[in-house]
């Protein structure tokens, strides 16, 4: 079956949608891509002698073209799916992703996310006059301005805005202000208490 | 609130009409809810989003000056957070909306005649012009190299998605409007007109309101 393949990528998102975003699949775009071009000088051959008045060529010729087509708008809409949960990830992670995932990028991809980043970031500090506004951070509605928190790591004497240190123990909660510790909560060395 | 504002800004109107920081904070609020509520990019408020940020900054700097009066204190750290809240949501809705509409937004930039009337601030048409032409490099690089001759281009036009300016949101009349037509979407003539009364609301399709929201006649709520 024509285009067959092709689909295979398409699934093979799919069912990866909940989770990490799957290896890049070079074995079966390069698949992909040779039965493309299978196909482009099968309809080459036909189509001199379609030109020259022989009407029966013309079907498989339609039909091999609408399979090129379909591979082409497989294979962008393969790469585009990627980079949208790459996207996702840098909004998630930072600008620095975790091995893991970079283990999953091909070369190409991890240049875009460079990019994206530069990008993002010029964006980001041309707003207002003052250096700009990151726009990853804030991204719940804030409640209070202290939380309790929890340390789920050692992490050594932490000082605090108004000068005061406070030493991160393991299994030893805080009440701290939220803007100080909000990157430790993402890093993952404070939990909030609720 | 309003008191306390007035208290420790100096000097809070910047702009040409003279807005209060209360008012710049209402027209931005109105700006993030109908941008979070409407299917396409909104025209830009950039006036707005940089007053603000500029009184934020000076409401930070003139915080680290008072002494610790921890009340007021933290009653106007606490204001600080819900604006810049505010004012990140309003600018990354924008940023998910271009960069999902790229192309569309792209094409109809280079086709207005006057700089006004563009729904992209400066800084945003540079960066969906970057964003644009980077998925583009890509998918040159990965497929289009090494595709057959005659699919090699990026067909822009079939590439670009479109906002569907047919979904439905909940609107407030705030002027009242007589004779609205709404066309009939399937086709069989019957158009109707509608009077909107001051204060009524309302669950259509955004096209046909589509003017009435820019000129400030209805709200999206």
């Amino acid at each position: 079956m024509l285009s067959e393949k092709a689909l295979e990528l398409i699934k093979e998102l799919d069912r990866s949608k909940d989770g990490k975003l799957p290896a890049f699949n070079e074995d079966i775009i390069r698949k992909v891509l040779e039965e493309m071009n299978t196909l482009f000088q099968q309809n080459q051959r036909d189509v001199g002698e379609a030109a020259a008045g022989e009407i029966r060529y013309f079907p498989s010729i339609h039909l091999r073209h609408a399979a090129l087509d379909r591979n082409k708008r497989c294979l962008l809409s393969y790469l585009y799916n990627r980079l949208e949960r790459i996207r996702t990830m840098r909004w998630e992670f930072g600008s620095i992703l975790p091995a893991d995932i970079r283990a999953n990028l091909c070369e190409p991809e991890i240049q875009w996310f460079n990019r994206y980043n530069k990008n993002l970031a010029s964006y980001m500090r041309s707003l207002g006059e003052a250096g700009g506004l990151d726009l990853t951070q804030d991204t719940k509605p804030p409640k209070n301005l202290y939380v309790e928190v929890r340390c789920l790591r050692d992490y050594g004497e932490w000082e605090v805005e108004e000068g005061d240190t406070v030493v991160l123990q393991k299994d030893t909660t805080h009440y701290l202000p939220l803007a100080a510790c909000h990157h430790l909560i993402r890093q993952g060395v404070l939990e909030q208490v609720e | 609130m309003s008191d306390n504002e007035e208290d420790i800004i100096e000097g809070s109107d910047e702009e040409g009409e003279a807005m209060t920081a209360s008012e710049v904070l209402q027209k931005l609020e109105e700006a993030w809810i109908t941008e979070r509520m409407s299917p396409t990019l909104e025209k830009h408020q950039s006036e707005l989003v940089d007053c603000m940020l500029d009184q934020i900054n000076q409401m930070s700097e003139n915080l680290k000056r008072c002494k610790k009066y921890d009340f007021r204190l933290a009653i106007h750290k606490m204001e600080i957070d819900r604006i810049r809240y505010v004012l990140s949501s309003y600018l990354r809705v924008r940023l998910e909306k271009i960069e999902r509409f790229a192309h569309h937004l792209l094409e109809k930039q280079t086709n207005l005649s006057n700089e006004d009337l563009s729904i992209l601030s400066p800084q945003e048409a540079a960066y969906a012009k970057d964003y644009a032409s980077s998925l583009e490099a890509h998918f040159q690089n990965l497929v289009l190299q090494h595709v057959p001759e005659n699919l090699r281009t990026f067909d822009r036009g079939k590439m670009s998605v479109k906002p569907n300016l047919d979904s439905y949101v909940f609107l407030k009349v705030k002027q009242a409007t007589p004779g609205v037509l709404l066309e009939d979407d399937t086709g069989e003539g019957r158009d109707e007109e509608v009077d909107f009364k001051e204060g009524s609301q309302y669950l259509m399709r955004y096209k046909p309101i589509m003017e009435l929201l820019q000129s400030g006649a209805v709200t999206l709520i």
